[in-house]
């Protein structure tokens, strides 16, 4: 993974609670001709918020924040609480990455999507609500009159006004945003002490681990 | 308090999570063991991921496979020729990778939830982890069981640990008897309306108290899988009789010397008193009508004898806001009675309420009735045991000669997903289903979704708009 130090651009806005992952991504398996073969992502651009995007008969709604000029290049993303509730569904991730968010601040978050965040060069920052508002009321025209940046490793955001405002983040996931390091490498460092736990657990749980054919 | 040199009182999570633990990570995170990961067809992609890092599936032998999304359950396909390429994958990477895979319409064939409780794959005091959120269904087992997203997946696939922070907990006290009529699901439609849609975010959840304890294993089930509507990644409920007996004698259940075994470890599995809980609420189930869903989130919830809410009366501007969007997407008004809202569609199914006892609810109520014309009424079994066993008892018969559709088991209309997405709800169609989530084109574009138990799917079914089941 690319590692991320800081992110700037315009902020969109989307005050809106519980915005569940079928909203963000509404993607769906499709029939297909052609080979058996699935991607390990499949990104469809074009369903990114697509119930709050488009109308009823596809086309884009002007008063959806990222159909508006100046945000369709936006990088942050001002959201509502109990953000990407719902689903698994890592299609909400992928899309906002895809559309080039690259961070999401928010009073709170589903926790399977804040988790899918890190892993995809996503910075969730979690907020006081009245907190982002005072980000709301700075937004203004966006792109490129309106600049916020938003630095990883201080844990700073940075309004186009200059205002300076701190968020806490798990360690672990800071340094692996500034490294770039994956997860699975990390935990594979870590093998040994995975191992050494299972002969532990083995002994005392045996049942865990031993008839895992199907008895009849 | 407890006393110098005595433990602390721990919760049921708290005692599953510390045996799980294999490295703290601060910050109140850990790497947890997983002792059994589960993927479905739409997690495939997690293999694609493996294949491509050349890395190897850590541990083949606690890793169970079931393909429920995407497939069809028609009762005409074809199974021993159909394929789709979500299924390939799962059956390639089967033979690649050498993970237990229930292949379609086989013993063992179904919905994740439904399938690894019914093979006693999952298990009191374990842990299992599966890509999709409402995993929590398995929690009413006592096991600490959560979803994951892909790439948490394939973590899990190559390490079999999943990187977790521990959530405060939880206790959701349900008390008193259940009316006749009531079913666990409305049970938990109602706690839902009670605790709101984020109001257990970032919690574990314990469901306890007597109509918990009274209740059998299914309706746990459907307790605990909508746990995550709450916002909880987690719910459970501690292992008692009712539990083991559940589990003895499944197929991947242990036996003999192990089974004594690993009972009198579950029997340890329940919270001390004085446990904490960060959060604690009591709902008396006695005088509980049937519970529906009126609008686009799962805690828009009335009892069937209500009127829907005005937003006018709602303080919070964003929730007004979202009260207005959503009367305004599902058609209806404020004050108006629910009863007499004409449907299109029902959908019993999903793992929520595809088990036997959902399955034999229904059927009492359809039998000797007939589905309204303009109705289309689908029943789809939770597995492909579930259906057997329902045949067996000739429920099959019941649905189809009352006018429903009788069709294999799979995910099907719940997220729209259902034979590569054409098994849907039609844009602008109004179904009653015992599904979990009435999202804005949750069960296809622009259709509208209803909330409620098999009971009164079965009374909208027949009376061909929304119905009391206590009138039927």
């Amino acid at each position: 993974m690319e590692p991320l130090i800081e992110i700037v651009g315009a902020a969109a806005s989307l005050p809106l609670n519980n915005v569940n992952t079928d909203t963000i991504a509404p993607t769906r398996p499709r029939a297909q001709a052609g080979p058996a073969a699935i991607a390990e992502r499949e990104i469809d651009a074009t369903a990114l918020f697509a119930p709050l995007r488009y109308d009823a008969q596809g086309a884009p709604r002007a008063d959806f924040v990222l159909n508006r000029p100046g945000f369709e290049r936006a990088t942050i993303l001002l959201a509502g609480s109990n953000f990407g509730c719902g689903s698994s569904r890592e299609q909400a991730v992928w899309l906002l990455a895809d559309f080039g968010i690259r961070c999401v601040i928010a009073p709170s978050f589903g926790g399977i999507f804040y988790d899918s965040c890190f892993k995809n060069g996503i910075l969730p920052v979690m907020l006081p609500a009245d907190q982002i508002d005072l980000l709301i009321a700075e937004v203004g025209a966006g792109a490129p009159q309106s600049i916020f940046s938003v630095e990883v490793a201080s844990g700073t955001i940075t309004t186009p006004g200059g205002r300076k405002l701190a968020f806490d983040l798990p360690e672990f996931r800071r340094s692996a945003l500034l490294s770039g390091l994956d997860d699975i490498a990390l935990t594979l460092r870590g093998s040994d002490a995975i191992a050494q736990f299972q002969a532990r657990d083995r002994a005392a749980r045996p049942w865990i681990y031993l008839p895992m054919t199907k008895t009849p | 308090m407890a006393e110098a040199g005595t433990p602390a009182p721990r919760t049921l999570f708290d005692k599953i999570w510390d045996a799980h633990v294999i490295s703290d990570m601060g910050d109140g995170y850990a790497l947890i063991h997983v002792d059994r990961h589960v993927v479905h067809d739409m997690g495939a992609r997690g293999f694609v991921g493996l294949r491509n890092r050349g890395l190897p599936l850590k541990h083949p032998e606690l890793t169970f496979a079931s393909a429920d999304h995407a497939i069809p359950t028609s009762p005409t396909t074809p199974w021993a020729t159909y394929s789709n390429p979500y299924l390939e994958n799962l059956r390639e990477s089967a033979r690649i990778f050498g993970f237990t895979f229930f292949d379609v319409a086989r013993p063992g064939a179904g919905i994740v939830h439904v399938v690894t409780p019914e093979q006693g794959i999952a298990l009191p005091g374990s842990t299992l982890a599966c890509g999709d959120s409402h995993t929590c269904t398995i929690g009413a087992l006592g096991a600490v069981a959560w979803g994951v997203g892909q790439s948490e997946l394939l973590h899990i696939l190559a390490t079999q640990t999943s990187i977790q922070q521990r959530p405060p907990n939880m206790r959701i006290m349900i008390e008193g008897p259940r009316p006749n009529g009531i079913t666990p699901k409305d049970i938990i439609l109602h706690v839902i309306r009670r605790v709101g849609t984020a109001g257990a975010r970032g919690l574990a959840i314990e469901f306890a108290g007597s109509a918990i304890a009274d209740m059998d294993m299914e309706g746990r089930f459907t307790v605990c899988n909508m746990a995550i509507e709450m916002g909880a990644r987690y719910g459970m409920i501690a292992p008692d009789e009712t539990t083991f007996a559940y589990l003895k004698g499944r197929p991947y259940a242990p036996k003999g010397e192990l089974w004594d075994q690993a009972v009198a470890n579950w029997r340890g599995l329940r919270t001390d008193p004085g446990a904490v809980f960060e959060r604690e609420i009591v709902i008396p189930s006695r005088d509980l009508a049937p519970q529906l869903t009126w609008g686009t989130s799962p805690d828009q919830v009335i009892g069937v004898d209500e009127s829907i809410p005005d937003p006018a009366g709602e303080t919070d501007a964003v929730r007004r806001k979202s009260m207005i969007d959503a009367l305004s997407f599902v058609g209806l008004e404020p004050g108006q009675s629910l009863i007499g809202v004409p449907i299109d569609n029902v959908f019993i199914g999903s793992c929520t309420n595809a088990r036997l006892s959902d399955l034999r609810l229904a059927a009492s109520y359809a039998k000797g009735r007939r589905v309204a014309g303009h109705v289309e009424a689908w029943v789809v079994p939770g597995s492909f045991d579930v259906k057997t066993a329902a045949e067996a008892e000739g429920l099959d018969r019941i649905f189809i000669e009352a006018g429903f559709q009788w069709r294999d088991a799979g995910c099907s209309m719940c997220g729209g997903m259902g034979d590569l997405s054409r098994e849907r709800v039609a844009s602008g169609k109004r179904v009653v289903s015992t599904t979990n989530r009435n999202f804005v084109g949750r069960q296809g574009p622009g259709s509208r979704t209803h909330l409620a138990s098999p009971a009164m799917a079965v009374a909208a079914a027949i009376a061909g708009c929304i119905a009391d089941v206590r009138d039927l």
